[in-house]
């Protein structure tokens, strides 16, 4: 083993940089939960809360090994260990090489990416869910589709002297994916349109209005998921250095094209400028830029922004098309935005920005660095939709996804927590027991 | 007696009010209300889709007067508030029974 101290700078950034992803489920709840009706805002916050507890669980008992242990040497999986992370205290990150920082700490740092990944889907089947299916599918869904994904897009394997055992397919091909654009949103999006095809539409979709109950609600978790963004991005450096000054600009600058493109879509062809709008645009450009925070140019970022949030916009009417009812836009969001950003570092990638990245279409590189980009959107999105097909089929014919149509459409709120967000009448006050 | 019914604009409640209080008028309920007459609703639009919102909002005001003050109470409401532009809303009568005061049992006009 090389000798190597800690670094404290390197550390405290990324210990900070995961409280700041942690916040950024919640923040998911608050933009997932106002985009529903009344009656399911709780259920729609609840899937991401529930995620937040199985993920963590199965994450210290063998998510983190699957994902990012080395010692099985497969491209395709970690480890499969259930030691409980009781070996590692005292270790250093070794990812493609050491990192100064300790492997605990990158270990909770990617376990906020676990936890944020099945919450992303749950857009997708909002107000129609059994509670229990959805808790079953997170922890069958982490384990058979995230953590072996993140171990084909983020393992860069464990490396000793020249030797490197554990590489990710995906890595060992040289895919550059620096925080998720493939391993989360492609993922995450793909999962998101198997489901919503499983599921089913809603009991009157396209019948009758279903407007978000709580736009600032969604402002709000649109504000938490955006400020949170800067640890998933600038975090994903593993330390406090100029790659991370780099991340943070990019994200910053394309969620801000992002807005502007999506609000330019909806002013020209429905004539005016909405907060959802805003909001979804915001999420649109950081989700473009996840993949290529790290290889691009600010200016590139604000294209890469600028496109994510008009063809995102443009991309949320297909489902009307399909007919599949994918509820608050898991697809034209993370999907199609994930795929976006990971094509773009084929077109804008830079190794004047970063001397470990590889040039791009726009910077004389050919479109080497496009074909690989094209094959780790292609493999994940395969992947993710056929497992999510096969595992959502057996937890419906199982145990059932769906809740009955009456507790739909009495409100899935009541049905399955047996509580309910707001008194919406006076009469509901109460008298005092005199 | 009388009650008199207004579905108004919410907009117009406070100046409709404060003119009802001027000319004596000792109580109101007010609660709301959503519907349409000739003024059809509006639409929203949520990431490109478009929603027809039929129901428009306003307030219904009611007032319990004595036969005699009924036509110039309603007068003052209608003139109040109008606007002339449509959706305005409606002002009509009804005639009451009885009318009792919960706190002290009174009856009739005295109870108004």
């Amino acid at each position: 083993m090389e000798e190597i101290a800690l670094n404290s700078g390197d550390t405290a950034w990324v210990l900070a940089s995961t409280a700041l992803v942690l916040l950024m489920t919640p923040g998911l709840a608050f933009f997932y939960g106002g985009m529903v009706r009344a009656k399911s805002v709780l259920n729609m916050m609840m899937m991401s809360m529930i995620t937040i507890g199985i993920v963590s669980v199965i994450w210290v008992i063998y998510g983190f090994e699957l994902a990012f242990g080395y010692k099985a040497d497969s491209p395709w999986y970690g480890n499969i260990s259930f030691s409980g992370l009781g070996g590692v205290v005292d270790d250093f990150t070794n990812n493609g090489g050491l990192y100064p920082i300790p492997v605990l700490v990158f270990a909770a740092f990617q376990l906020m990416f676990a936890i944020i990944t099945p919450a992303l889907i749950s857009g997708a089947i909002a107000d129609r869910a059994k509670f229990t299916a959805w808790a079953v599918f997170v922890a069958i869904w982490s384990t058979v589709v995230y953590f072996p994904v993140a171990h084909w897009v983020f393992a860069f394997g464990n490396k000793v002297g020249d030797t490197v055992t554990g590489t990710g397919y995906l890595a060992g091909k040289g895919v550059q994916d620096f925080a998720g654009g493939t391993a989360v949103h492609i993922n995450a999006g793909a999962a998101g349109l198997a489901l919503a095809i499983i599921l089913g539409k809603r009991v009157g979709w396209r019948k009758e209005a279903m407007r978000p109950h709580s736009l600032p609600l969604v402002m709000l978790g649109a504000g938490l998921l955006w400020f949170g963004w800067f640890g998933f991005n600038a975090g994903s450096s593993l330390g406090a250095n100029g790659i991370a000054g780099l991340a943070f600009m990019n994200t910053q600058v394309a969620a801000a094209g992002a807005v502007l493109g999506w609000l330019l879509v909806e002013k020209v062809r429905n004539g005016h400028a909405t907060s959802l709008g805003a909001a979804s645009g915001a999420i649109a450009g950081l989700v473009a830029i996840t993949p290529a925070c790290a290889f691009v140019a600010p200016w590139a970022a604000v294209v890469i922004g600028l496109v994510a949030g008009m063809i995102c916009s443009l991309a949320v009417s297909v489902k009307y098309r399909l007919g599949i009812d994918d509820s608050l836009d898991v697809v034209a969001v993370h999907l199609v935005g994930g795929v976006w950003g990971s094509l773009s570092v084929g077109l804008f990638g830079s190794q004047v920005v970063n001397s470990l990245g590889i040039d791009g279409i726009f910077y004389g590189g050919g479109t080497t660095l496009l074909a690989k980009q094209a094959l780790g959107v292609g493999v994940v999105f395969a992947y993710s939709f056929v497992a999510t097909l096969i595992i959502g089929f057996i937890i419906e014919k199982t145990i059932g996804f769906r809740v009955t149509k009456d507790a739909e459409v009495e409100g899935i709120d009541l049905s399955e927590h047996a509580e309910s967000a707001y008194e919406m009448t006076s009469s509901s006050h109460g008298g005092s027991s005199q | 007696m009388k009650l008199i019914t207004a579905i108004l604009k919410p907009s117009k409640l406070d100046e409709v009010k404060e003119a009802l209080q001027a000319a004596g008028v000792a109580g109101m309920t007010v609660s709301e209300a959503s519907g349409f007459g000739r003024q059809r609703g509006h639409t929203e639009v949520y990431r490109g889709a478009e929603y027809t919102v039929d129901l428009v909002p306003k307030v219904r005001v009611e007032i319990i007067v004595d036969d005699k003050d009924c036509a110039s109470i309603v007068d003052l409401i209608v003139k109040t508030a109008s606007t002339g532009s449509i959706g305005d809303g409606k002002v009509w009568t009804t005639p009451v029974d009885s009318i009792v005061r919960v706190r002290t049992g009174e009856q009739g006009t005295g109870a108004i």
